[in-house]
């Protein structure tokens, strides 16, 4: 066990040190000037040079490298080059706003797609199983920035004053919070919901084929409890499992959500920084959400090993 | 690499557990016992028919046989006559320009927009409307669906090969070589794609449309080749215990031949399942970037770009929004229902599961 946890950490370790050695790369590489972004169009050749100098890009790429490993070690994730507040704390102002989104949705598509699924496989090829067989297929066929603009068409401009509640624009996020977040959760949810309908459905109609499903029915229990305490229960491990990754890969990809829904998250931050060439913020951000991506799923895999000790190698 | 880690590969096979074996087109299988020819074969094996069955005659190949399923698949048929729809409107976009008038990347303020500012919606002059700028919505959704159909099809393309690549030299060297490029794999499945892609186009921004087509057509590839390599990379290990591949190599056959002629030609039914599952994937993936503004550029439309940089008009042009999002929309939807029905005619006794990964 203790080797095992400790390989997950070293591999945690390695994909964090590879996706900063890429980021740094890409910077390198990158023929965008960085000290006309922070200097401004307009300014002097003597005046770049001291912006190179101030920045370090003077020295040799290794030294530079090695400045900015160091650096990501400390938690210091550079400056803007916009507004020259420091990143790390860019982000820890977004990040509340990302994770509320994210959890929010989870909650919400989990418990959609497992009630949804169940009730499929109890009832395979009934009304409400082709219904549901149906809006899989469009859920999965959904891009999720189109279901966002639908959803905020409909709600904010198509029912007028009785939709308007479901939304209200503006900031800050503690007011009306609620009303503010129904829809963006709802625009995460409802695609992924269609996944989780349909991994709940197969894992249930495989689960329910056992023999121990046959012995719980031959002992006449009633087909509610057989199908949640017998199937269930063992149908949701690889549910479980998947749901541990997409909450992590979700964390990645709120970037459309935000942008739609005019969330102040750190996609929102992302988005803006594109515009204005700001690159630092944008690594930085990818680099903290690698971070929680990565810990997310060493925090998976790590409970499922105490879990389910087959995962377990040996 | 030699005879030597034969034994060593089969341990490592077997500690994966990997899933089913390829079955299709391995002439050693034993056919299943056939029952009178029915009439249409039900959703298990049994009308897989690998054997000749007596009096059927000539004609009865795998190849036949899936192609006789998928024809009988009517969501699968429908959207294959939707995409080549969408194909035809597309490859006519240029006619479209011509029949209206109206170049993609040209703006008519005077026809296009009212009194306000405001873009007009469908009629006589634009068809399907004009969006913010007064540039022709019909004629930019046709260019767009070019963008899409290439880039999907490319992407998924590009991908499969480099995949598949890496797939079998990892399945099949074993070793130090399938540690590194697992790890690899790995690795490159943790990446947020999304912010990666953002970064990617931050820091080398292109300004040319062919420089941004091609960089999309990359950047979408190659976060689609780690979950395909590592799916071709089970389905090889689960390949390379068999009799057939041993037998190759008793008669002295390279590692590269094996590959090439005795494993890929197995491989070549899931191949085609997991590419053909890729494209709306791709397809979707280009939206986002283009909806994003770090996809496809300007003046040349995409369906994102179009959702992208309509969305403010919205809800006075609500055709901004549904023209291009239902035809994205309808685009993926009936590829993954060709998907699905290519994999229910190449394997009909897969799983319906929402796949690996």
């Amino acid at each position: 066990m203790p080797g095992f946890v400790l390989r997950r950490l070293a591999f945690a370790a390695l994909v964090m040190w590879l996706v900063s050695t890429l980021v740094f790369a890409f910077l390198h590489l990158s023929p965008v000037s960085v000290e006309r972004v922070v200097a401004g169009p307009r300014a002097t050749p003597d005046t770049l040079e001291r912006v190179r100098e101030g920045l370090g890009l003077d020295r040799p790429v290794l030294v530079q490298y090695a400045a900015f490993l160091g650096r990501l070690l400390r938690g210091d994730l550079g400056d803007s080059h916009v507004s020259g507040a420091p990143v790390a704390a860019l982000i820890a102002d977004r990040l509340p706003t990302t994770l509320l989104l994210v959890f929010g949705a989870a909650v919400l598509w989990f418990a959609g797609g497992v009630l949804a699924g169940t009730l499929g496989a109890a009832r395979a090829r009934g009304p409400w199983d082709r219904a549901m067989t149906v809006f899989t297929l469009v859920g999965l066929s959904t891009p999720p920035f189109v279901a966002a603009l639908v959803l905020l068409h409909v709600f904010s401009t198509r029912l007028g004053d009785a939709g308007l509640r479901f939304f209200e624009a503006g900031p800050p996020l503690q007011e009306h919070f609620l009303q503010r977040m129904i829809l963006p959760w709802a625009a995460l949810a409802l695609l992924m919901a269609a996944a989780y309908t349909r991994l709940t459905r197969g894992a249930l109609l495989d689960a329910l084929g056992e023999d121990y499903v046959r012995t719980a029915r031959a002992k006449g229990l009633t087909e509610r409890r057989v199908v949640v305490r017998h199937g269930l229960r063992s149908a949701l491990t690889p549910v479980v499992t998947q749901f541990g990754v997409d909450v992590g890969a979700l964390i990645g990809s709120t970037v459309v959500t935000e942008k739609v829904f005019g969330l102040q998250g750190v996609g929102q931050l992302v988005t803006r920084s594109i515009a204005t060439g700001d690159t630092p913020v944008v690594i930085g951000v990818t680099l903290t959400v690698t971070f929680v991506v990565i810990v997310a799923n060493l925090l998976v895999d790590l409970a499922y090993s105490l879990l389910d000790p087959r995962v377990r190698p040996a | 690499m030699g005879a030597g880690p034969v034994f060593k590969q089969e341990v490592a096979a077997r500690a994966r557990g990997s899933g089913r074996g390829a079955r299709r087109r391995a002439r050693s299988a034993a056919p299943p016992p056939r029952l009178p020819l029915s009439v249409r074969p039900v959703e298990d094996g049994a009308a897989d028919g690998l054997g000749e069955a007596p009096g059927t005659g000539a004609g009865r190949t795998p190849g036949r046989l899936a192609l006789a399923r998928f024809r009988r698949d009517r969501p699968a048929m429908a959207a294959a006559a939707v995409l080549l729809a969408i194909a035809l409107f597309a490859a006519l976009a240029p006619l479209w320009a011509h029949l209206t008038g109206h170049p993609y990347d040209a703006a008519f303020p005077d026809t296009g927009l009212d009194a306000a500012g405001q873009p007009r919606g469908p009629g006589r002059e634009f068809w399907l409307g004009a969006d913010q700028l007064g540039r022709d919505v019909l004629v930019r959704t046709a260019y767009g669906a070019r963008i899409s159909l290439v880039v999907g099809l490319g992407a998924a393309a590009l991908a499969a090969a480099a995949g598949t690549l890496i797939g079998v030299v990892a399945g099949f060297c074993g070793g130090a070589v399938d540690t590194v490029l697992a790890r690899l794999m790995d690795v490159m499945l943790a990446l947020p794609y999304l912010l990666v892609a953002i970064t990617l186009a931050t820091a080398f921004p292109v300004s040319s449309v062919a420089g941004g087509l091609a960089m999309t057509i990359l950047v979408v590839a190659f976060f689609s080749v780690a979950s395909f390599g590592r799916v071709v990379r089970g389905q090889v290990l689960a390949l390379r215990r068999r009799e057939f591949i041993e037998a190759a190599r008793a008669l002295g056959a390279s590692n590269a031949r094996i590959m090439v002629s005795e494993v890929l030609p197995n491989l070549t039914a899931q191949l085609t399942v997991l590419t053909s599952l890729l494209v709306p994937g791709a397809i979707v993936a280009e939206a986002t970037l283009s909806f994003l503004g770090v996809g496809v550029r300007p003046p040349m439309p995409s369906w994102g770009s179009m959702l992208g940089e309509g969305s403010d008009v919205f809800q006075t042009a609500w055709w901004l929004l549904a023209v291009p999002g239902a035809l994205l929309l309808l685009t993926t939807l009936a590829f993954n229902l060709l998907g699905e029905g290519v994999r229910d005619a190449l394997d009909p006794r897969a799983d319906a599961g929402p796949g690996d990964g």
